[in-house]
């Protein structure tokens, strides 16, 4: 449990230290939510219409600008290996990993949601299932992501190839995002996407480390 | 059903890629005339003989390209996922050829899919897409292929490139049901039924007969074009292994 700490701590350690690099993630956010209105117009309605669905997107792009740092600069500079020669199996390895990628990436991203939301003009009732929906959903994808990362660390241009494995995976979780938030504004209720997208987590939280573990081994190799 | 018993007792028999040479080229011939023979005669009763229907004209005939084709594309994404789980789990050698071979036929299969069901649909939706939930969960098994295709091909050394694909079409086809089910809880959310498709419940044995006639002859062509690609992947391996041998002496 204390080297599972070690990691997250160091990771999350490094990317602080990065100075503005740690906040990439967020400035994406808010540019890539700024150009919506610039768009589509700045008309009222149709922004509080499609806020939901663009702040989703926009969360869900920034979460996969970062992942192709979660693993590159460990394997490059030898660290990965020790870490796996270590007594922390891979998974947990992974698991430690994708918590400082979501603590680094993810938890900015939900705290300057409710800004960017107020900014779209999206009701107000949608706001703390917004929150709620990113606090569940964003883990989901830094697993996934874990995924695309482990299995493109070995390559020299990882990097676009990521979005192309990752995205489609994430789909349901952009699915169930949105619905949740929809469901809030228009009264239909958030509760089951959000029971969908917790059992989503669950399901992630086990099976990503052992598929990222697999990749990692093979690229240790 | 019949095809993956076949394979499932071949399965030891074809791991030596010298065997596999043997046996292909006895089956090739068969396997490739079944499939020129059914198509053949499933287009010829499809487009020619059976009536047109009462209610979309002649426009449905597509049907018999786009059906077996959305079936195919499914289809051969389960044998890319069988094929890499036996290729990972018992580094059987042919196993690997065969998903890293099959991806591409089964994009084109989900291409050709997506693509008739465009010009189907112009006539009888009125557009040529419609954010659908079938519509949509092809759309994204197309982007699983295509990202299947760019991992293999992105790794230099082949048992890499074939490892780490596996581990993507093992997460893809876990992933696929929570896809198509999100999807259709997408659509019923959003998507009033305005245009709804116009549901054939029974299909006329008419129109039975050359859709199965067509879904064997898809059936077969991929064998076909498996056998091909295969042959061709076991002798570029085989050419390669020859080089290094020449570079090492």
């Amino acid at each position: 449990m204390s080297i599972f700490l070690t990691i997250v701590r160091r990771d999350i350690g490094l990317a602080v230290r990065g100075g503005i690099g740690s906040l990439v993630a967020v400035v994406f956010f808010i540019i890539a939510v700024a150009l919506f209105p610039l768009g589509v117009g700045p008309e009222l309605n149709l922004l509080t219409r499609i806020a939901p669905g663009v702040l989703w997107v926009c969360a869900l792009l920034a979460t996969m600008l970062s992942l192709d740092s979660l693993f590159r600069e460990d394997y490059e500079d030898g660290n990965l290996e020790q870490i796996a020669l270590g007594v922390l199996p891979l998974e947990a390895v992974v698991l430690a990993k994708a918590l400082a990628h979501w603590i680094t990436t993810g938890l900015p991203l939900i705290l300057c949601a409710p800004v960017l939301a107020v900014m779209l003009n999206m009701s107000t009732n949608g706001f703390a299932v917004l929150m709620l929906s990113l606090l569940i959903g964003t883990p989901i994808l830094s697993l996934i992501g874990t995924v695309g990362a482990a299995l493109t660390v070995s390559l020299r241009r990882g990097g676009v190839l990521i979005a192309l494995l990752v995205l489609p995976l994430s789909v349901p979780v952009l699915i169930f995002g949105v619905g949740a938030v929809e469901g809030a504004i228009f009264g239909l209720g958030a509760r089951s996407p959000l029971m969908i997208l917790a059992a989503g987590l669950v399901a992630a939280l086990v099976l990503a480390p052992v598929a990222s573990a697999a990749a990692l081994k093979m690229a240790l190799e | 059903m019949v095809k993956r018993t076949k394979k499932r007792a071949g399965w030891h028999f074809l791991a030596n890629p010298a065997r596999f040479m043997r046996f292909s080229r006895v089956i090739f011939p068969w396997v490739a005339g079944l499939s020129v023979l059914t198509i053949v005669a499933g287009l010829v009763l499809g487009l020619g003989v059976v009536p047109p229907d009462y209610q979309q004209g002649d426009a449905y005939r597509i049907m018999f390209v786009h059906v077996p084709s959305a079936w195919m594309g499914l289809f051969i994404y389960g044998v890319m996922a069988v094929s890499s789980a036996v290729g990972f789990i018992w580094r059987h050698p042919l196993a690997d050829l065969v998903a890293k071979s099959s991806a591409p036929i089964g994009a084109c299969f989900t291409f050709i899919c997506l693509f008739t069901g465009s010009l189907w649909g112009e006539p009888m939706w009125g557009t040529w897409w419609v954010w659908d939930a079938r519509l949509t969960s092809m759309l994204v098994l197309l982007f699983l292929y295509l990202g299947y295709i760019a991992l293999h091909a992105a790794y230099q050394d082949p048992t890499k490139g074939a490892r780490a694909a596996g581990i993507l079409a093992l997460v893809g086809v876990i992933n696929l049901p929570i896809v198509k089910y999100s999807v259709n809880w997408w659509n019923t959310l959003h998507q009033p039924a305005t245009i709804s498709k116009i549901d054939a419940p029974s299909i006329d044995p008419t129109m039975a007969a050359p859709l199965m006639l067509m879904i064997v002859g898809f059936m077969a062509y991929y064998a076909t074009v498996l056998i091909i690609r295969l042959r061709a992947e076991i002798a570029s391996r085989r050419i390669r292994n020859l080089r290094l041998a020449q570079v090492g002496a």
